[in-house]
C-alpha cells in the first residue's frame, strides 16, 4: 500500500465514506486478512484477488483525493466554523492591504493635513494626522508590507529550524541528538528579547525586514524543536517507520516524507503564533526605539506618539491608538486562524463538535488512532 | 537510580547553559563593531585623560582586557564572574552587581504577582469555558480571550497608563515607591509599593487570555477521554469526575506553559519596565543599552538568563511530584 500515512486521514476518509474510494482500501486489507476463511466458507467476501480488482485508482483518483484530503476539506470545515471565517478575512485583509493597498495608498509626507487632525473628520485622512500632519492611515497601510516580510522570514525560520533540528534530533539519536538537544536547550533557555536586544546592537541590520524577522525568532524555534523531537521519538517506533527503515529509504526521506507530514497540523499551528511573536516583539523593539527606522511602521509611530508626548495630550489619543489597532486585529486574525487550524487538524475537537458526521463507534475509533500528544501542544 | 541519574544529568545541562550564555557574553563583547573599548578610551582621552590611564580605566570597567591573548582574557573574565563581579557600570559608576542586587526584588516581586494572578484567572476562566462549552457564556467568553490575547502588554501598559494614570490619577505615573515615605516595614510605604507596582501587574493580565483559551482546550480534551465515560458509567458524582479526572489533567498542561511563560516575562519586563519607569532588573537593562553600558548590559542579561534556567530548573524538578506519571526518564517537561 503506497498510501502515506497522515492525520487527515482518519477523518477524511469517513467524511466522503463509502461514496468514495478510500473506503475500499480498508476493504481490501480486510479481504486479504481474511480471505481464506472467506474461501473455505464460500462466502460472499470473495477472493482477495476479486477484491484487488475491485479498486482500482487511477492517477486522477489520487490527485482528487489528495486535493480533497488537503485543499478541499480542510477549507470546507474552515468555512463552517465563525472563527476561522473573520480570522481569514482578517489575515486576507493585511495581505492586500501590504500588497495592493500600498499601490492605491500615496505614501504620506510631513504637512499633508493640519497637525493631529482628528480621525473620522476628514476624506483625506481618515484616521487623523500626527503632530507632523503625516496621514495615520497611509502610515498604517504603508508599514503592513515591512511587517509581513518580518513575519514571513520569522515565522519560516522558527518553523523550518524547529522541525528540522527536532526532526532529526529525534530520528538520529545518539551523538546527534546530544549535540543539537544541547543547542536547543539553550536556545529555550536564553530570554529571548535581551538576546535580540544584544544582537541588534552588536550586527549591522540595516533595515532589511527579512534579516529583522529571524533575528527575532532567532531564540524562539527552541520551544518547537523540543516538542518535535518527543514526537519524533514516538513516531520512530511505529511500524510505518520501521517498514521504510527495512526497505532501505534514505534516513532523510524516511524523517521528511514519511514522518514530518504527521507533525503538520502541529507546525502550522505553530506557525500562526510565531507570526504574533514576531509582530508583538517587532513593534517593541521599534516602540522602544532599539530598532532603527526609516520608514514609519506601527512600532515606530508608538515610539513617535510616546516622544510626541501624546499620552498627555488628550487630542493626541488616536496617535497611539491607530497602531495599535492595527497590531491588535492582525493578532486576533492571527489567534482565530490558529483556533480553527487546530479544530481542523484535531479530530477529536472535531469529532466532539460535528456528532452529525460520525456515530458512536467511528468516534470511539477515531480517539484510539489518533495520537492527542501531536495536536496537544499548541500553546 | 534512573531518577537520580536523570536529576544529576539535567543539572549539568543547566550548568552547561550557563556557562554558554557566559561564553557567548564574552564572544559578543569580543566582536561588538566599531570596538567599544577604543570609542571609550578615544571619549576619555577626548575629556583630557592621560590615554594610558584612559586604557586602563576602560580595562578596569569592562573587566576585558585587549591587548591579552583571547585564552587568557577568557579564563580571566569566568574567573572574574564566577566571583559574582561583574565589572563596574560606565553609566552608573557603580558595580553592576550591587545595581542588579537592589533591582531583582523589585522586578520579582511584579512578575510573581502578575504570573500568579493572570494564572489564577486564566485556568478559572478556561475551564467554565470548557464546562459550558458552546453556550452563550462560552462564546462570550472566548471571545474576550481571544482579545486579550491579542493585546501585546505593552499596549495595555500604555493604555493603563494614559487613562488610569494621567486621565484620572489613580495610579502614580511612574516609580516603583513613594517617595517621601521612609523605606521599610510601616504601612504607607508597604500601600505605595502596592500602589506603584498594581499598573504593571495588570497590564500583564493580558497573558491570561491565551492561558483561558489553553486551558480551555485542555479540558475539551480530557472531557472527550475515554475515561471520562467509564467514569460516568460507574456512576461517580460529578464533583469527584470534574475535580479528580477533569481539572487535574487539563491543569498539567498549563504548569509547562507557566514554566515557558516565566522566561518570557523576564525578557518582557525590559519593555514594562520602561513603559512605567519602574526601576526593576529591565529598567536597569534597557538604560544600559541606551547608554552602551556594556559590563551592565551583559550583567543584567547574564542575571535574566540564571534566573530563568533556575527557574526552569526548578520547574523541571518538581514537575514528577505534579505530575507522578513525568518521574524518571520522561521527564521532559517543555
Amino acid at each position: 500500500m503506497k498510501r502515506t500515512e497522515s492525520p487527515f486521514d482518519d477523518w477524511e476518509g469517513r467524511e466522503e465514506s463509502d461514496a468514495d474510494g478510500s473506503a475500499e482500501d480498508g476493504a481490501g486489507a480486510d479481504g486479504a486478512t481474511t480471505g481464506g476463511d472467506a474461501m473455505a466458507d464460500g462466502g460472499a467476501v470473495g477472493s482477495p484477488f476479486e477484491v484487488v480488482s475491485q479498486y482500482e485508482e487511477t492517477r486522477r483518483d489520487r490527485y482528487r483525493k489528495l486535493f480533497d484530503a488537503y485543499v478541499y476539506a480542510p477549507i470546507s470545515i474552515i468555512w463552517r466554523d465563525w472563527r476561522a471565517r473573520i480570522g481569514f478575512t482578517i489575515v486576507l485583509a493585511y495581505v492586500l492591504m501590504g500588497t495592493v493597498g500600498t499601490v492605491i495608498v500615496p505614501p504620506t509626507e510631513v504637512v499633508e493635513g493640519p497637525a493631529l487632525a482628528q480621525p473620522f473628520q476628514h476624506w483625506e485622512y481618515p484616521l487623523g494626522t500626527d503632530d507632523m500632519g503625516r496621514d495615520l492611515f497611509a502610515q498604517t497601510v504603508h508599514a503592513t508590507q515591512e511587517m509581513l516580510k518580518m513575519i514571513t522570514a520569522g515565522a519560516l525560520f522558527t518553523v523550518t529550524m524547529g522541525t528540522v533540528v527536532g526532526a532529526v534530533a529525534g530520528y538520529k539519536g545518539g551523538m546527534v541528538d546530544t549535540v543539537l538537544s544541547s543547542i536547543t536547550d539553550i536556545c529555550i533557555n536564553i530570554p529571548g528579547l535581551p538576546l535580540v536586544m544584544v544582537l541588534v546592537l552588536l550586527l549591522p541590520i540595516g533595515g532589511n525586514p527579512y534579516v529583522i524577522g529571524i533575528i527575532l525568532c532567532i531564540a524562539a524555534w527552541g520551544g518547537l524543536a523540543r516538542a518535535i523531537r518527543s514526537q519524533v521519538l514516538t513516531l520512530r517506533q511505529e511500524s510505518f517507520v520501521e517498514a521504510s527503515r527495512a526497505m532501505g529509504i534514505p534516513t532523510r526521506r524516511i524523517v521528511f516524507k514519511e514522518i514530518v507530514p504527521h507533525l503538520m497540523p502541529f507546525v502550522v499551528i505553530n506557525l500562526t503564533n510565531a507570526s504574533r511573536r514576531v509582530i508583538f516583539e517587532a513593534a517593541a523593539l521599534y516602540y522602544l526605539g532599539v530598532l532603527p527606522f526609516e520608514d514609519l511602521n506601527w512600532g515606530a509611530t508608538l515610539n513617535l506618539a510616546q516622544t510626541g508626548q501624546a499620552h498627555v495630550r488628550p487630542q493626541a489619543l488616536h496617535w497611539f491608538l491607530v497602531p495599535m489597532v492595527a497590531i491588535i486585529f492582525i493578532s486576533i486574525g492571527l489567534i482565530l486562524l490558529g483556533q480553527s487550524l487546530d479544530r481542523v487538524f484535531n479530530p477529536r475537537v472535531r469529532a466532539r463538535h460535528e456528532k452529525t458526521t460520525s456515530d458512536a463507534g467511528d468516534d470511539a475509533e477515531e480517539e484510539s488512532t489518533t495520537n492527542p500528544d501531536v495536536m496537544g501542544g499548541g500553546l | 537510580m534512573a531518577t537520580l541519574d536523570w536529576r544529576i544529568r539535567r543539572i549539568a545541562q543547566s550548568v552547561f547553559t550557563v556557562w554558554a550564555v557566559l561564553t557567548l557574553s564574552f564572544a559578543l563583547i569580543r566582536m561588538m563593531p566599531g570596538n567599544p573599548m577604543g570609542a571609550m578610551v578615544a571619549q576619555l582621552e577626548s575629556q583630557g585623560v592621560d590615554p594610558v590611564r584612559a586604557r586602563q580605566l576602560v580595562e578596569l570597567r569592562m573587566s576585558v582586557d585587549p591587548t591579552k591573548p583571547i585564552p587568557i582574557a577568557y579564563v580571566e573574565y569566568m574567573g572574574s564572574m564566577l566571583q559574582g563581579d561583574l565589572g563596574v557600570s560606565t553609566y552608573y559608576a557603580q558595580p553592576v552587581a550591587e545595581i542588579l542586587a537592589q533591582a531583582m526584588p523589585w522586578t520579582l516581586f511584579v512578575l510573581s504577582w502578575s504570573l500568579f494572578i493572570s494564572f489564577f484567572i486564566g485556568i478559572s476562566v478556561g475551564a467554565l469555558m470548557a464546562y459550558w462549552e458552546g453556550g452563550k457564556l462560552d462564546v462570550g467568553m472566548t471571545s474576550w480571550a481571544i482579545l486579550m490575547g491579542s493585546i501585546p502588554f505593552y499596549v495595555m501598559a500604555i493604555l493603563l497608563l494614559i487613562f488610569c494614570s494621567y486621565r484620572f490619577g489613580w495610579f502614580p505615573t511612574s516609580g516603583r515607591a513613594p517617595t517621601g515615605v521612609p523605606a521599610g516595614v510601616n504601612w504607607p510605604y508597604i500601600k505605595g509599593i502596592v500602589h506603584h507596582a498594581a499598573l504593571p501587574v495588570m497590564s500583564m493580565l493580558v497573558a491570561s487570555g491565551i492561558a483561558s483559551l489553553g486551558m480551555r482546550g485542555n479540558s475539551i480534551r480530557v472531557l472527550g477521554s475515554d475515561y471520562l465515560r467509564v467514569a460516568h458509567l460507574r456512576g461517580l458524582s460529578d464533583v469527584t469526575i470534574s475535580t479528580q479526572y477533569v481539572a487535574r489533567n487539563a491543569v498539567l498542561p498549563m504548569y509547562t506553559t507557566l514554566l515557558i511563560s516565566i522566561g518570557e516575562m523576564f525578557g518582557g519586563s525590559i519593555v514594562l519596565e520602561k513603559v512605567f519607569q519602574y526601576q526593576g532588573l529591565g529598567y536597569y537593562l534597557f538604560s544600559a543599552f541606551n547608554q552602551r553600558d556594556y559590563p551592565l548590559m551583559m550583567g543584567g542579561f547574564m542575571v535574566i538568563t540564571v534566573a530563568v534556567v533556575i527557574a526552569l530548573l526548578l520547574a523541571d524538578m518538581t514537575y514528577g511530584l505534579v505530575d507522578p506519571r513525568a518521574g524518571g526518564q520522561h521527564s521532559e517537561t517543555y
